[in-house]
């Protein structure tokens, strides 16, 4: 019972929060708005014993990425913002697409079925999420890992390449 | 055992215990660190007068003793001010967002054997997301004040943080290889078996780059940019006054006794010390954390402020290489041991 309660108020509560995070009027309030959604999330995490994703949740999400938006959005001339009309003329389509594709999800839910266990799950090998996580990641996994890595790696040097640009002319 | 788990164990009355002893132990953890941030002030300010040779507080009780407590009284009884222009709900929550995370991260931390609020598995990263979560009380205070100056510190204050921070998670990564664990519990009792029942002799370039890292986490000197009052007054908070003021201040002096406590806690060895100290079980912890506070002291009253390019230089091209360098070392050398 208290564990439904609680994913009940962590889902609505990622509802609600991600209708005001795009229905603000000031971008700094839907960037808080945006902190307290991904803090929900991490807690979501929290309730499938991801504690590890659960604190990157937090750590990346919340302390880098969001933090660069604010920025960005700091440095708008929000005066100026604040007045432009927010929603284009197309709006009664994409509600139309949006009742549409949430049918479609209500529809296919029914039919959702539980998957078993994972065989790394902590309740199973009775080891820490970290303990398990790293084991697959570094075993079983590690080509994808490390195509995930080399992956950022070629955007960080593109990013690098991109702010340099003015030194080579 | 898992988040959940801890919280709620099975059994309605379980679940009450449960909840009713985690309740007093955060209340006593509280209130024995809001205790000491309100001597924390005043020990700074005798020591930097000490150093200055002035007497600093002297008036109010013997040898000024009083006077954290004259101050909090004025602070709580002045008028809250707020400017014209500010964006009031983000500038009502921003220092309670600062203190709140300041406070949070105390969770963690293991006070004595089998002290601690919540002992989770993911220690050392639930404080380094909530001294993230800290970034957010700076950068909302400055610029919901509608001020120059705070806009400008809340800015410095964020960027500042966000660098020094990936230092200072790749500082300890070189203590969770040799624990072989982010349990800050079970990492004092890996060091048992090392000199001095501490990780600083293998892990002494951990140990620099985390304490560099840790002033400039916390906006000490020589990193006080953010409030550098010869440039922007005070910075993030200049508008702020009274409690919401005392608020900042608080969340401040928190976060030093967090990264005491946490230095002492994964390079000198927490509870441990080189002798048992009888009935005292959080003695050696109590030391130490003493000692890295003095030394917060010790280095503003002896070191110049950091130009700001310096200070982005230092984190980037120093303190990370430093880290990723003792990263690689503390690796190899537990793959061939």
């Amino acid at each position: 019972m208290l564990p439904e309660l609680f994913f009940g108020y962590f889902a609505a509560a990622i509802i609600i929060f991600s209708l005001i995070v795009v229905t603000r009027r000031n971008p700094v309030h839907s960037v808080l708005f945006m902190l307290i959604l991904f803090f929900h999330i991490a807690a979501l995490y929290l309730f499938l014993d991801a504690e590890f994703l659960a604190a990157i949740q937090v750590i990346v999400y919340a302390g880098a990425i969001l933090v660069l938006f604010l920025f960005v959005v700091l440095l708008l001339n929000l005066k100026e913002e604040t007045l432009i009309r927010r929603y284009i003329n197309q709006w009664p389509m994409g509600v139309v697409f949006a009742v549409g594709l949430f049918i479609l999800m209500f529809i296919s839910v029914r039919s959702f079925l539980a998957g078993p266990k994972g065989e790394i799950s902590s309740v199973l090998t009775g080891q820490s999420n970290v303990t398990n996580l790293g084991t697959v990641l570094y075993t079983e996994y590690l080509f994808p890992f490390e195509i995930a890595s080399l992956v950022l790696l070629v955007a960080i040097i593109g990013a690098i390449v991109l702010a340099k640009k003015r030194l080579k002319s | 055992m898992s988040f959940f788990e801890t919280i709620f164990a099975p059994g309605a009355v379980d679940i009450m215990l449960n909840i009713g002893i985690i309740l007093i132990k955060i209340a006593v953890v509280v209130g024995i660190v809001m205790a000491h941030v309100a001597y924390a002030t005043y020990f700074e300010r005798k020591v930097i007068g000490h150093m200055q040779v002035r007497l600093g507080p002297m008036r109010v009780g013997f040898h000024g003793l009083l006077q954290p407590i004259a101050d909090f009284t004025k602070l709580f009884f002045k008028e809250d001010i707020i400017p014209a222009n500010a964006d009031k709900p983000i500038f009502y929550v921003a220092p309670v967002i600062s203190l709140l995370a300041a406070l949070s991260s105390l969770a963690v931390i293991p006070f004595f054997e089998g002290f601690v609020v919540a002992n989770l598995n993911i220690g050392i990263l639930f404080i380094l997301a909530m001294s993230s979560l800290g970034a957010y009380g700076i950068v909302m205070s400055g610029w919901a004040s509608n001020s120059k100056y705070s806009f400008l510190g809340g800015l410095r204050s964020s960027a500042q943080v966000i660098s020094y921070e990936v230092a200072m998670g790749l500082s300890l990564v070189g203590v969770m290889i040799m624990a072989g664990s982010m349990n800050l519990t079970d990492i004092v009792k890996a060091q048992e078996a090392y000199p001095l029942k501490a990780f600083i002799f293998p892990q002494f370039l951990g140990f620099f780059v985390f304490i560099v890292a840790a002033f400039a986490e916390t906006n000490r000197t020589p990193f006080d940019l953010p409030e550098a009052e010869s440039e922007l007054v005070a910075g993030y908070f200049v508008e702020y006054s009274g409690m919401r003021f005392a608020l900042f201040y608080a969340a401040e002096y928190i976060g030093m006794i967090i990264m005491a406590c946490l230095a002492s806690i994964c390079f000198l060895g927490g509870w441990n010390g080189p002798f048992e100290i009888p009935y005292v079980p959080f003695a050696w912890l109590l030391i130490k954390v003493y000692f890295f506070i003095f030394l917060y002291y010790w280095v503003r009253a002896t070191v110049p402020r950091y130009r700001y390019d310096q200070l982005m230089g230092l984190g980037w091209k120093v303190l990370i290489p430093l880290a990723l360098l003792n990263i690689t070392i503390t690796g190899l050398i537990k793959i061939l041991v």
